[in-house]
């Protein structure tokens, strides 16, 4: 079970003068279970990518396969396909259009040809496991505040039981409590349900913290596909793409350079703390005996 | 009085039957004291619902309080008949830079807001050409605003509105759309418009990496403003932050998780710079 791309190449406007090679020659495979972030600046072609992978967009060139078989191919079910690989947008919150929450989750899975009472159990499965409160079922979705609202599109495509979900940056605009509960959801979603999750995300520190592959893109082609820790290795290679590390990482370099012996492939916070107090411990160093020993 | 005041500024949020009679009224803001200087660099953090887009919708008038008083630059907007003057100066940038580019060509785009001012044309170039040089962006002046990175967009909404030559900018969570590189131009851009042409700055952000540099802070929460102080004052407090669904700079988060694990280093370290002094002396 996976989705592979071979050789795709995707041109937007051929054949004009506003010919723009949006992707060039990409090989990738996603197999199942994987929680891959994707990271790459404004234009670099992430977002046609990720559109490769539920055929919303069909390559100028190559092939993209699921489970072996050619997407593209002239009898395939591509309405099924779009059901086992769901798609949440930049801005979930412009996908809501029903009259009430639970109405609008059970669109999906009424659309794939559930009957109402089918739709309401999935759709309800669904909300419980973005957290999204009963008592709230019944409101229309625009009274809803933006957290709330992205946890509803994503549950809409949740009631669909897909097998690959893909996001792209979900927590665009969230306060950091709400990026946090989403992440820790999807996260669990991934444990749980065994999904396969695609993250799209301009936030460093939320692709080192969930993902366990990271792929880089950049000019239309893939720079960097690797666990994040070596990927962001690369930092220096990354910041003329328009990215960066976490700033954890940007620490742990300095804390190096300056003789403290850490790991500068820390990425969160977690492991950099165990890391310097190991260090300091190593050392004797006089901050850990508190107060006094302040040089 | 500073440049922009508030007096127990509230609002509601109404919501009608369909008869048009007030179903539900919800307090946004409520009862928020604020006094900001000219040419100070203020950031707000808050979480969603907290109040803090509410109440800078009242900095340039594009809401009016339902009790207690706003005065920007000495006028309250309540009583001002002509709100296009609160408008000149205080200019506002949104989040999404997609939303509010309307020009096919960035000078274009830029030159709208004098133009429907209606400054005179020589003015107006003269206006154009001075903001896309304090954003960064004259080298782009002839583009496609459809073509630019977001980082670019969001200069170029910043130029226009610099070219109305506003006393206070108001940002709304401009950042939060870009990626790593797109959010440092646009916050290099904010800052320097702020010390170079001493424009009063009201950052809202979620990103608390982007408050360190800023003069004053702001908290807000359930409408009320709940912490102020200096980044350094306001992210000593990492317990209360978390309470009000907030974070700090993940070097202060590490920074205060070392010092629980009884590590004596100072409160409050907001820079790798700070923290790496204070681990190898």
């Amino acid at each position: 079970m996976s989705i592979e791309l071979k050789n795709v190449t995707y041109t937007y406007s051929p054949g004009t003068s506003y010919q723009i090679h949006a992707l060039k020659d990409i090989n990738l495979e996603i197999p199942d279970g994987q929680f891959i972030g994707v990271i790459g600046h404004t234009g670099s072609g992430k977002s046609t990518l990720i559109q490769h992978f539920n055929a919303l967009i069909q390559p100028t060139s190559g092939t993209v396969s699921y489970n072996g078989e050619d997407v593209w191919a002239e009898k395939y079910d591509r309405r099924k396909l779009r059901s086992e690989v769901g798609l949440v947008f930049q801005y979930p919150e412009h996908q809501l259009f029903e009259s009430d929450v639970l109405s609008d989750v059970c669109f999906g899975p009424m659309n794939q040809g559930m009957t109402r009472e089918q739709a309401e159990e999935e759709a309800r499965k669904a909300l419980h496991h973005v957290g999204f409160k009963e008592e709230n079922f019944d409101k229309s979705p625009f009274e809803l505040s933006g957290g709330q609202k992205k946890r509803v599109a994503i549950a809409g495509v949740l009631a669909m039981n897909p097998k690959i979900l893909i996001l792209d940056e979900p927590t665009a605009g969230l306060d950091p409590k709400g990026r946090d509960e989403i992440l820790d959801q999807i996260a669990e979603l991934h444990k749980v349900r065994g999904i396969t999750i695609v993250l799209v995300s301009h936030s460093m520190e939320d692709v080192a913290k969930y993902a366990e592959r990271l792929i880089v893109v950049n000019h239309g082609q893939i720079a960097f596909d690797d666990t994040p820790k070596k990927v962001f290795a690369h930092y220096k290679e990354m910041e003329p793409m328009g990215l960066a590390a976490p700033q954890i990482t940007y620490i742990m370099h300095a804390l190096k350079e300056k003789g403290l012996n850490v790991d500068p492939s820390d990425t969160t916070v977690e492991e950099a703390k165990q890391d310097i107090l190991n260090a300091l411990r190593k050392m004797n160093s006089p901050l850990l005996k508190g107060g006094a020993q302040n040089d | 009085m500073g440049i922009i005041k508030a007096v127990k500024l509230a609002f509601d949020y109404l919501k009608y039957d369909e008869d048009g009679n007030v179903q539900e009224t919800q307090r946004a803001v409520d009862g928020v004291d604020i006094d900001i200087k000219e040419g100070q660099f203020v950031a707000i953090l808050g979480h969603n619902g907290s109040g803090k887009s509410t109440f800078a919708k009242h900095i340039n008038a594009l809401l009016l309080p339902s009790d207690g008083t706003i005065w920007i630059d000495g006028i309250n907007t309540s009583e001002e008949p002509e709100l296009w003057k609160v408008r000149q100066k205080a200019g506002m940038v949104f989040q999404n830079p997609d939303n509010q580019i309307i020009g096919t060509v960035v000078e274009e785009d830029v030159g709208f807001g004098p133009e429907n001012m209606g400054v005179p044309t020589e003015d107006i170039w003269k206006r154009v050409n001075e903001s896309l040089e304090k954003t960064g962006m004259t080298a782009y002046r002839h583009h496609s605003p459809n073509k630019l990175s977001g980082g670019q967009k969001q200069r170029v909404a910043i130029a226009g509105v610099m070219a109305m030559r506003p006393k206070c900018i108001v940002l709304d969570e401009p950042t939060a759309m870009l990626d790593p590189n797109g959010r440092k131009e646009v916050l290099a851009a904010v800052h320097q418009l702020n010390k170079q042409e001493n424009v009063t700055v009201v950052l809202i952000t979620h990103y608390m990496e982007e408050v360190i540099d800023a003069d004053h802070v702001i908290v807000m929460d359930g409408g009320h403003v709940v912490m102020e102080g200096t980044p350094r004052e306001i992210f000593s407090q990492v317990e209360t932050l978390k309470k009000y669904r907030l974070d700090v700079p993940q070097v202060t988060l590490l920074a205060h998780e070392l010092k629980q694990s009884g590590v004596d280093i100072p409160d409050g370290i907001l820079t790798t710079e700070e923290l790496v002094n204070a681990l190898c002396q």
